[in-house]
């Protein structure tokens, strides 16, 4: 087999893995659609009533659903670290490792199964969105754009996730930090209300979160009549450059979970 | 059994974990086509030892060749080459014994036309062509193992190391699982080097064994050699507590109160 056609299989070989565990058991897909579900429904209708939480002129719930969706990705993807400590427990990391694929093909791979993960949760986000009466955008492009955000978003806060996990090692740790993490990188960003709204030091570290620039992005994609702040090019720029050097480090790192 | 060629040769392999050594110095040589078996108390450094071998852990000095590579120099090209049974069932469960090849294959980067054959030929020859499409979560321990070995081998690796490879099984099982392994000797000449604590396991199974104590290799040789080192009539038994300082037989402890079997000899 040639060095590209290998490195493609070595890929495939995890990713495959990850989503066929899902389709023997998709129990956790149902239960992930409760989270956005309450978002959407109890703060989102709550929320709709304070002034001034909207910048962008349409209702609240509109410019809260992309922020949904990003977060219900977010918070499926740092579950991956605590699964590769789960995997290294069982011995499975052990197979992955003593295999002559290359270290980022594991983490590439890890990071296609977080994004297929990514788009069952956009589904229902997008149902939930259509039954509340969002107006979305139907048109291919715009759904195309929404589904390479939610992918690259997947991957970059999946292979976030694994670094920790190289780093503490212990579901304990992890379990403890993983909350730490996701809370502050969920409310530092454009999520759930505007940038400008925050004071300047917040501002300044919301435009340097990653989240906030695939919420930008689907803000854009995702509505009707969506706008982004930053533009398109920034919003895949940023979230692509993000997830390279994660990667990168990523494939560095795993290894040290086996040892 | 295959030329007369070292396949795994260690020099001073050293593992420190801080100031604890948990593997010190091993130097050993093992030929190609030999079953090797490496006995030792819990806690001697035995998977310290195929951690190292199988390049899971960098080691702290001491250099090593696997399959004709240097360990640290050319670990992606030692591992093309080796096969690994981890002491931990390593099979994923919640993926049918299939899955779980083609997993390996890939991983393997085993080219797609030979692969579904090469994954029918080693659900077959490990008998579990009849549960291929079972989840894993459901096979006895006996399977499980049958499945791991199948899948450290479906590149047809030229070292197999197996840490504890019946740990767990019935007598049927183990006995099984000690069928396979002599097969996959016989019919491709693998080399294969196995960690137990089974002085049965060791003395039938086994060409040669290596002693581990507190890190050390204490002695190599065939399990016949080892006996007659110990003394006339001396058993397996006998040369593991002798070199070990533990006694397998609670009844003869009386003159090794301090240590028994069950208990964790990793140095305090
Ligand atoms: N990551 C680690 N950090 C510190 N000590 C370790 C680590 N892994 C193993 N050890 C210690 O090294 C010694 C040898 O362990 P191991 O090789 O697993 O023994 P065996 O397989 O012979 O039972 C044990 O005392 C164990 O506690
Ligand atoms: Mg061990």
């Amino acid at each position: 087999m040639g060095r590209v056609a290998a490195y493609l299989t070595q890929i495939q070989a995890v990713a495959d893995t990850e989503i066929r565990k899902l389709r023997h058991d998709p129990g956790e897909l149902y239960t992930r659609a409760l989270q956005p579900l309450i978002w959407l429904l109890l703060f989102g209708e709550v929320m709709a009533q304070v002034k001034g939480l909207n910048s962008s002129g349409g209702s609240y719930l509109e410019f809260l659903a992309p922020g949904i969706l990003a977060q219900s990705v977010l918070f499926a993807a740092i579950f991956y670290g605590i699964a590769a400590i789960w995997e290294r427990d069982l011995g499975v990391l052990h197979r992955y490792m003593v295999s002559p694929a290359p270290r980022s093909t594991l983490v590439l791979g890890k990071a296609i199964s977080s994004g297929v993960r990514g788009l069952t949760q956009a589904i229902v986000v997008y149902a939930l969105a259509f039954l509340l009466g969002i107006k979305l955008s139907f048109s291919p492009v715009d759904i195309f754009g929404v589904a390479a955000l939610i992918c690259i978003g997947s991957a970059l806060f999946s292979t976030f996730s694994l670094i920790i996990a190289c780093i503490v090692k212990t579901r304990e740790r992890f379990m403890g930090i993983g909350q730490v993490l996701t809370m502050p990188i969920f409310f530092a960003s454009n999520a759930i209300y505007p940038i400008d709204i925050m004071p300047r030091w917040l501002h300044v570290i919301s435009s340097l979160n990653p989240l906030t620039y695939e919420v930008d992005g689907l803000r854009n994609l995702m509505l009707a009549d969506g706008t982004s702040k930053y533009g398109l090019w920034l919003d895949f720029g940023v979230l692509f450059a993000v997830t390279a050097v994660l990667v990168a480090i990523a494939a560095r790192m795993y290894p040290r979970l086996t040892q | 059994m295959a030329s007369k060629s070292p396949v795994i040769e260690t020099d001073s392999l050293t593992k420190v974990y801080g100031t604890f050594r948990a593997a010190d110095r091993i130097s050993l040589t093992i030929q190609a086509g030999e079953i090797f078996g490496l006995i030792g108390p819990n806690g001697a450094g035995k998977s310290t030892l195929i951690k190292m071998l199988t390049t899971l852990l960098p080691p702290t000095s001491g250099s090593a060749r696997v399959a004709g590579f240097d360990l640290v120099a050319d670990a992606a090209h030692v591992r093309a080459h080796i096969g690994y049974v981890p002491q931990l069932l390593s099979a994923d469960g919640a993926l049918t014994a299939y899955e779980n090849l083609l997993m390996s294959a890939r991983l393997y980067a085993i080219p797609r036309v030979i692969r579904e054959e090469r994954i029918a030929t080693a659900l077959k020859r490990l008998d579990l062509s009849a549960s291929a499409d079972k989840l894993v979560q459901s096979y006895s321990g006996g399977m499980v193992r049958r499945l791991e070995i199948a899948q450290s081998m479906i590149h047809e690796p030229d070292v197999l190391f197996m840490d504890e490879p019946t740990v767990g099984l019935d007598p049927v099982a183990r006995r099984n699982v000690w069928m396979h392994i002599r097969e996959l000797r016989d019919r491709l000449g693998t080399t294969i080097l196995l960690t137990t604590h089974l002085m049965d396991e060791a003395g039938e199974l086994c060409d040669r064994l290596g002693v581990l104590n507190a890190g050390r290799l204490q002695s190599v040789g065939t399990p016949g050699d080892l006996e007659a080192v110990v003394g006339p009539d001396a058993t397996l038994d006998d040369v593991f507590a002798v070199m070990t300082g533990a006694d397998l037989n609670p009844e003869r402890a009386s003159d090794n109160v301090q240590h028994s079997c069950d208990s964790d000899h990793s140095p305090a």
